[in-house]
């Protein structure tokens, strides 16, 4: 599959000063990783390729529709950097409303929940879980109805390695079942299990192209190594 | 606007009503508390005060309290990241709303129910209208309140601001809703302005179901109660954006 799930021409978002000055990108199927600085704009480009960032200019296009547009809201899983989940609902009662939102079965809730290894949480109040949980029951809403892109804005921040690297799997077994996967993360050594890098900084995309091209075409050994001289060989 | 994610809205926030024991005593137990009290201050007065102040409280308590907990509840929502979740999914600005304001017209039913049957059953609340649209002037109240509190959770940045914003838009319609001084007694200015408040109204359909049966006028206070939430309610769906700064 080399059709591309998403396309950004020219995208301009200005907050007291412009985050990303027309901004091109284009973004394939597979697991494609947002690596960046905090503050370098990922998560306003995510935003904007949801749909709910207020834009100065640009054409964002996702599955060929425009951003933002009716017809994705049901195709795309998205994951705040916050956990946007209510803290006073148990994880199974957030997952079934969310589920009557998006009009799908009852028997994704339980799935869901266990994708996240959430399983034997699923009837604790959100609000006494960890910080860790909270973040995975906040996921789990994003996989319901099985969505054609997921967008996930760092979502395996404070997570346990173990954990990371079962979540890094979830995320490729959706891949391999045909969604696109956008993850975004502020932690370089997360470079290596993406399918697809996107080096940010500065609201400038500065490379994309697989983990071992990268770090080949900056003669690093590291993804870290590569940016850095990626980033001194610009300046 | 679909109707099953509206109802998913009203069951969800029904849910976190119920979880929250403090709240739902808030909404229920205490409008009951407070009438009972002023039935206690006034119980030794001469010329029977309960029965004049009494109606204006029916109508104040869906109103006060829905407006608070209205506010704060959908601050909650845009601050944590779920209404911009929600709206990112096929939610219609509508759906949302309504959900909240069937979720509150539910909980206003019961508790215009509670304090009716305290006000009248035990602390000898006169009623000459019917019961049944004394109700219904109840959950219009709440709707109104829960409507009014949506608009202005808007414009807090925080759950502390939010609440400023209960002296600022409900205490003036309490100080002039006729409570205190009679609406056509008061200065011709504060008497206009009365005039164009939504809780005069509602007051004012209360004191007409206790005074008398005829519903004339009690259908058009409560027309014009009914007016402003609507009026509230697309206020504040001018306020939910699907994209933000």
């Amino acid at each position: 599959m080399v059709n591309n799930v998403i396309e950004v021409r020219g995208l301009t978002v200005i907050r007291d000063r412009p985050v990303l000055d027309g901004l091109d990108v284009t973004i394939g199927s597979g697991v494609t990783g947002l690596l960046g600085p905090s503050g370098c704009g990922k998560s306003t480009l995510l935003r904007s390729i949801v749909g709910v960032q207020q834009v100065a200019g640009g054409d964002v296009r996702v599955l060929g529709e425009p951003a933002g547009s009716a017809p994705l809201r049901r195709r795309i899983g998205y994951v705040t950097q916050e956990t946007s989940v209510y803290d006073d609902l148990t994880v199974t009662e957030n997952l079934r409303f969310f589920a009557r939102v998006l009009g799908c079965a009852d028997d994704e809730v339980a799935k869901a929940i266990e994708a996240v290894d959430l399983g034997s949480h699923a009837e604790a109040v959100v609000g006494r879980l960890s910080g860790g949980q909270r973040s995975r029951a906040s996921l789990a809403v994003a996989l319901l109805g099985s969505p054609d892109l997921l967008v996930l804005d760092e979502p395996t921040v404070g997570l346990d390695p173990v954990l990371r690297r079962d979540l890094w799997n979830l995320f490729h077994a959706l891949a391999d079942d045909g969604a696109a996967v956008l993850v975004s993360s502020h932690v370089m050594d997360e470079a290596e299990r993406c399918d697809q890098l996107l080096l940010m900084r500065d609201g400038q995309i500065l490379a994309q192209d697989t983990p071992a091209a990268i770090k080949q075409g900056a003669g690093a050994r590291d993804v870290e190594s590569a940016f850095l001289s990626i980033v001194e060989a610009a300046a | 606007m679909t109707p099953r994610i509206t109802l998913a809205v009203s069951g969800r926030v029904l849910t976190q009503i119920h979880r929250d024991h403090r709240t739902a005593a808030m909404l229920l137990v205490l409008p009951c508390l407070l009438i009972t009290l002023m039935w206690w201050m006034f119980k030794d007065s001469f010329g029977d005060p309960f029965n004049k102040f009494g109606p204006a409280l029916l109508a104040m308590f869906p109103f006060i309290v829905m407006f608070l907990v209205t506010s704060v509840t959908t601050l909650r929502e845009r601050s944590s990241g779920t209404l911009e979740r929600l709206l990112a999914m096929p939610m219609g600005k509508l759906d949302f709303l309504l959900g909240y304001a069937v979720a509150f017209g539910v909980v206003a039913a019961v508790q215009a129910l509670l304090a009716v049957t305290v006000s009248v059953g035990l602390l000898g609340l006169d009623i000459q209208g019917s019961v049944w649209l004394l109700g219904l002037v109840a959950v219009a109240d709440a709707v109104l309140g829960s409507a009014l509190g949506l608009f202005v959770s808007a414009f807090a940045q925080t759950e502390f601001q939010a609440v400023q914003f209960l002296p600022l838009i409900v205490f003036p319609q309490i100080l002039l809703c006729g409570l205190f001084v009679a609406r056509d007694t008061l200065p011709p200015v504060l008497e206009a302005v009365s005039n164009v408040l939504p809780l005069s109204y509602a007051v004012d359909a209360m004191t007409h179901l206790t005074r008398g049966t005829s519903t004339a006028e009690v259908w058009v206070d409560l027309l014009v109660v009914a007016a402003f939430a609507v009026g509230a309610l697309g206020l504040g769906a001018a306020t939910l954006r699907r994209r933000t700064p």
